[in-house]
């Protein structure tokens, strides 16, 4: 579980988060939504330490992250995974090296040992038989799925997530979906997810916190969303007229 | 108020790059592969360079001094020295300058750019001892012998073309032997490790704290080679007054 309590973050004057709250829960997809620019990425940057935040407070399992020595925080980011928007894979190893680095750097496992725990990484994410590509030589959801697979291969008690389904067509984004949820049921992981990928609000949002401007504008599960009185929110939601049309209808439905 | 900025930052840099290694053997190799893209990759510009370095200077001075009252054998002690003292240290390591630097700089800066490095960093990885440590280590041990080794190159080259130019092999060998200060080997290897952590050392800190996309890292690219080589060219004067 990660409790943030008026976490604030700023760049010079301009000020990007404006006191944030709220809990994210273990063995469930947090979803943060919000339009470009509304804090998004600050947020989870600041969330696994890349950014330090300019006020508030961040517990992971109720241990005051900003009060962890330097050790303790290289501990806890051994407990981290994290899914870039553009995979992060390093370009020079294979699949199967960079699934296999955090494995090398952390464990003294044997070779056939950590052999089968990058397999079955790997298997996990469907990815069996790329072994000894490059990052190169593979597709953007092939990339994301060796990303979801490096992330994991330490068993993770946290994974973040930025915008997994970002340039995917949406098969293959409803597949990473699909993969992230049942990873995190499968291994009672806090996984915390920024998106603005609609269909993952919808299909996996079991607790959407909603940013508008620097706050958060809005927090509940993918149900809720269909019936907010929110404004910023539902302008953010259904952009589209069809989407507003979907509303109407689901609307009249739950009437 | 810029530069002081910058010093402060490869400072820090420098500093954070020194603490223990998650993983020793995972260094060490990431020290061999960075030696072996310096040393081996390196290996024939620096080669060729210092060889036609060492024959242009013997046909030059060949020109110059043959015919005259000097003695052909000093075309040897000539070569030797420029080879030893000036050109191989220098030259080379402006070479390197541009071939190394430039290659890490946009190494590092591309792995910012594309978050390889904050994905390190999310394990827990000191990026700055992985990544800069290495190839500040790899470039301290792979340069030396490769300014050794050009500096050999230079004189071959230049013994080539004093043959070609009429002065016998045994006249510039006779040279070359002749009054050998041991300790100018000793202000070329100093040179090489010095410029070799200045070239390094540059290029990564201009690479790894890019900001922005790709035309960001071509700037810090072209940064790394341009002070790199600045930094090589001033530092060789200092040595020069301090050793000489």
């Amino acid at each position: 579980m990660i409790t943030v309590r008026d976490l604030k973050k700023a760049f010079g004057d301009k000020e990007v988060l404006k006191g944030i709250s709220t809990v994210f829960e273990a063995g469930k997809t947090n979803l943060i939504i919000g339009t470009s620019g509304s804090g998004k990425t600050v947020f989870i940057k600041c969330l696994v330490g890349l950014f330090e935040p300019t006020g508030g407070s961040i517990h992971y399992d109720n241990e005051a992250f900003s009060k962890m020595s330097r050790k303790e925080k290289k501990q806890l980011r051994q407990k981290i995974g994290m899914l870039f928007q553009g995979s992060a894979l390093f370009d020079s190893m294979t699949v199967q090296e960079n699934v296999l680095f955090p494995l090398n750097m952390f464990t003294n496992w044997t070779t056939k040992e950590k052999m089968d725990r990058v397999n079955f990484c790997l298997e996990r994410v469907n990815l069996i038989g790329a072994n000894d590509k490059y990052p190169g030589e593979i597709s953007g959801g092939m990339m994301k799925r060796v990303g979801i697979a490096r992330s994991i291969v330490l068993n993770p008690k946290y994974l973040f997530c930025d915008e997994p389904n970002s340039g995917l067509d949406p098969q293959t984004s409803i597949l990473i979906d699909e993969l992230l949820t049942s990873i995190t049921r499968d291994y009672n992981i806090t996984t915390i997810i920024n998106t603005h990928d609609m269909n993952s609000v919808m299909g996996m949002g079991e607790k959407v916190v909603f940013l508008h401007k620097g706050y958060k504008e809005w927090e509940g599960n993918s149900k809720e969303i269909l019936r907010s009185k929110n404004q910023a929110l539902n302008d953010f939601i259904f952009a589209s007229e069809f989407l507003k049309e979907l509303r109407r209808g689901a609307g009249k439905y739950m009437d | 108020m810029e530069i002081l900025a910058s010093l402060g930052k490869y400072a820090i840099m420098l500093r954070r790059m020194i603490s223990r290694p998650e993983n020793m053997r995972m260094y060490w190799r990431e020290v061999l592969r960075q030696m072996n893209n310096i040393g081996v990759g390196s290996l024939v510009i620096v080669g060729i360079i210092s060889f036609f370095t060492g024959a242009v200077t013997a046909v030059q001075f060949a020109a110059q001094l043959l015919g005259g009252w000097f003695p052909p054998y000093l075309l040897g002690f000539i070569i030797r020295d420029s080879m030893i003292i000036e050109l191989a240290p220098t030259l080379s390591s402006l070479v390197l300058a541009g071939k190394v630097g430039s290659n890490m700089a946009s190494e590092l800066g591309t792995m910012r750019i594309s978050e390889q490095i904050d994905a390190l960093e999310i394990m827990g990885i000191n990026s700055t001892a992985y990544l800069v440590a290495p190839k500040i280590i790899a470039s301290l041990i792979i340069v030396p012998p490769l300014i050794i080794l050009s500096a050999y190159l230079g004189i071959y080259g230049g013994l080539l073309a004093a043959t070609y130019a009429g002065v016998a092999p045994e006249m510039f060998i006779k040279g070359l032997r002749y009054m050998f200060d041991p300790y100018n080997v000793f202000v070329m290897q100093v040179k090489a490790v010095v410029f070799a952590f200045l070239i390094t050392s540059v290029a990564c800190f201009y690479g790894y704290y890019v900001e922005g996309g790709a035309l960001e890292i071509g700037r810090a690219s072209t940064k790394a080679v341009v002070n790199g080589s600045i930094l090589v060219v001033f530092f060789d004067y200092i040595i020069a007054v301090l050793l000489t």
